[in-house]
């Protein structure tokens, strides 16, 4: 099937070659930060993680996510998202090699990548989350190109692939909790140190992946000639909706617990995050621009006459994705280092070879996604209907 | 010569066998034979069951903390990196309030809040550093001291982020040309490894006390928590002694009296 992947418009490779483009420019500060040291980028004594892991834990969500769709389509049946299922997997197999990209770009010495398997250690949660992505990536691939492939032979998948859909379906989680326990079990960062952080994790991922996949579809509806149905859209928006209130909630039992107790330790890093403390305030735009973006987005989502204008659902879809990446793909990892244990404030901030080499990570991300969907398009371009009979490809 | 898929995998497979093989032969017929010899231990050495340390505040001043700091980083080889992004440090000057944040309170005055003493890692008996790492790079070894194995660090920081001491430092960069006079006898670091304190274990294995003892006329005392007659075990059982964040469960193996 791969080889419908060599075969596209122009538009196809314009944008192959963009990726492309990105990816170099990400390699090649890479080598810098390889040949320099961690040096580089805008971590310090302090704050000893930075982006590259903020991005690893909004992803590990990402790819959590997928279950979002998989879930009600294989356990409940619900056929809407028989021709979007895929779509959802391969999400999944993008966001783990990000993942796993994102690990690798942060370690000091990459090379030693293997004694985390060479020197296992189960009392890590690290060692812990290496095993559980690693699955989850190997049974999305399996999953998704499996099922693809039947669907492009014009046969229903063989019975085998069935118990490995529903140990994905169990597993999607299990990455995300995982990724959770990384932070929630440290002592003495008060900011992660808390037992919903998993909980908050799962509900922000099931709002930032159906987002993505809202937005997906709506460009995949728009610039090929397949269908994702405008109401598994609208399922999915539903679905953004519910987790991102939840989300809200648990952000505010968060401030509500910290507050009220009135513990300093806890209050800290949520002034800073907000109001900054001592005049160090580099994170207080982001964190009300992520207020700001759900402020607008959570509307538009609940009020269903807005949630069905596709235009406004689009813009919904964007700010949801964009303040969950905000909140957990920055915000969520300084905060637990602002203050530092001695009660001083270091601040973080990205810096240019440490931004165009997330960038490189996420361009690669999108090549594989994008490769993954040609395949997947083409196959349902060829096949016209879907395993319901309804035509899931639009005519001209 | 040409051969063809068939027989190279042949070749391949047929060499693998006999190469395993044969390691996992001489293996089992001569045990131990590659082996290294064991290094038999310095009749000297100091031994103990858990390592401790006690700072006697009221005895430590600017000059004296300024040796101790500057002994472990000579004989250390710690960098001297002057940014404070990336500074290294295994023992440093801190004041009280930022060393036990929640003890001070408002009309604490000015010189008992900025009172100086000195911070390391606390060879906790109970580390999270080594809970967290994925490769046993951190290890606590069975006399309680916290140690780095520097060749296996990977570089993943999670033991920063799990030390609620700050007494971790990364390397951000090469160390070595920050190293004002190396000393041939401890090794230098790589960059992309954490380090720290570990209580001078290449000078208890000869018989020494850390250095920074040995520095400190008498304001820091080591010793031995499982004996009842070593020094620290008097002290404890006779002095009011903290340790930093002791509510968090680590058990920190460094006291102080203030």
């Amino acid at each position: 099937m791969l080889e419908t992947a060599l075969k596209g418009s122009r538009r196809y490779w314009s944008w192959v070659i963009f990726l492309l483009a990105i990816i170099g420019v990400g390699f090649i500060s890479y080598l810098y930060q390889f040949r320099v040291g961690l040096g580089i980028t805008g971590m310090s004594r302090d704050v000893s993680w930075g982006l590259y892991i903020g991005q690893f834990t909004f992803l590990v969500g990402v790819a959590a996510s997928a279950v979002t769709i998989v879930l009600p389509y294989y356990l409940h049946n619900y056929k809407k998202y028989g021709r979007i299922a895929i779509l959802g997997e391969f999400v999944a197999v993008a966001s783990v090699t990000m993942c796993m990209l994102f690990i690798f770009v942060d370690m000091g010495q990459p090379l030693r990548v293997l004694n985390v398997l060479l020197h296992p250690s189960p009392r890590s949660v690290m060692f812990f989350d290496m095993v559980v992505l690693s699955g989850y990536l190997l049974l999305n691939i399996l999953c998704g190109w499996y099922v693809l492939g039947a669907e492009r032979k014009g046969v229903p998948p063989a019975a085998w692939i069935k118990p490995f859909i529903i140990i994905a379906i169990c597993w999607a989680p299990s990455i995300h909790i995982v990724t959770a326990f990384l932070y929630q079990g440290l002592p003495g960062r008060h900011y992660w140190l808390t037992a919903i952080m998993a909980a908050k994790f799962l509900s922000s991922a099931f709002a930032a992946g159906p987002s993505l996949l809202i937005v997906i579809s709506l460009i995949l509806r728009k610039f090929t000639r397949f269908d994702p149905g405008w109401e598994a859209i609208q399922t999915m928006a539903k679905t953004a909706c519910y987790f991102l209130i939840v989300t809200l909630a648990f952000y505010c039992f968060e401030v509500f617990t910290a507050f009220y107790s009135s513990i300093p330790g806890h209050m800290h890093p949520i002034k800073y995050l907000f109001v900054g403390i001592h005049g160090h305030t580099k994170l207080v735009p982001v964190m009300w621009l992520c207020t700001a973006l759900a402020t607008v987005a959570l509307p538009i989502l609940i009020i269903p006459q807005a949630r069905r204008n596709e235009s406004a659902l689009g813009f919904a879809a964007v700010a949801t994705f964009l303040c969950l990446w905000l909140e957990k793909g920055i915000s969520l990892v300084v905060g637990g280092f602002v203050p530092n244990p001695f009660e001083r404030v270091f601040e973080y901030w990205p810096t240019v070879p440490e931004a165009l080499i997330t960038l490189g990570v996420w361009g690669i991300g999108f090549f594989v996604l994008t490769i993954l969907y040609k395949v997947t398009i083409s196959v349902k371009e060829e096949v016209v209907f879907d395993k319901y009979g309804e035509k899931q490809v639009q005519t001209e | 010569m040409s051969i063809s898929r068939r027989q190279f995998l042949k070749i391949a497979g047929a060499s693998a066998i006999v190469g395993l093989g044969g390691i996992s032969a001489i293996d089992i017929l001569q045990r131990g034979q590659f082996e290294a010899s064991q290094v038999s231990k310095d009749p000297k050495a100091l031994v103990g069951k858990r390592w401790a340390m006690v700072i006697d505040v009221k005895r430590l001043d600017e000059e004296t903390m300024k040796r101790c700091r500057d002994v472990c980083h000579r004989i250390h080889n710690v960098p001297d990196i002057d940014k404070p992004k990336e500074e290294i440090k295994w023992i440093w000057k801190e004041d009280f309030e930022h060393a036990f944040p929640g003890q001070e309170h408002e009309y604490m005055g000015e010189d008992i809040k900025q009172l100086p003493l000195l911070v390391l890692c606390n060879q906790c008996d109970n580390p999270a550093c080594v809970r967290v790492c994925p490769t046993k790079a951190t290890f606590k070894r069975e006399d309680g001291i916290v140690m780095m194995d520097m060749h296996r660090c990977i570089g993943c920081r999670f033991c920063m982020a799990a030390c609620p001491f700050g007494a971790r430092s990364f390397n951000w960069r090469d160390p070595r040309p920050f190293i004002k006079k190396e000393n041939p006898e401890f090794p230098t670091r790589m960059k992309g490894v954490v380090e720290k304190c570990t209580f001078c274990y290449e000078r208890l294995a000869i018989g020494q006390r850390p250095a920074c003892v040995e520095e400190s006329k008498g304001a820091l005392i080591f010793g031995d928590l499982e004996d009842p007659n070593s020094e620290v075990s008097k002290i404890l059982r006779s002095k009011y002694t903290i340790r930093r964040k002791s509510e968090l469960g680590t058990r920190p193996s460094v006291y102080y009296i203030t």
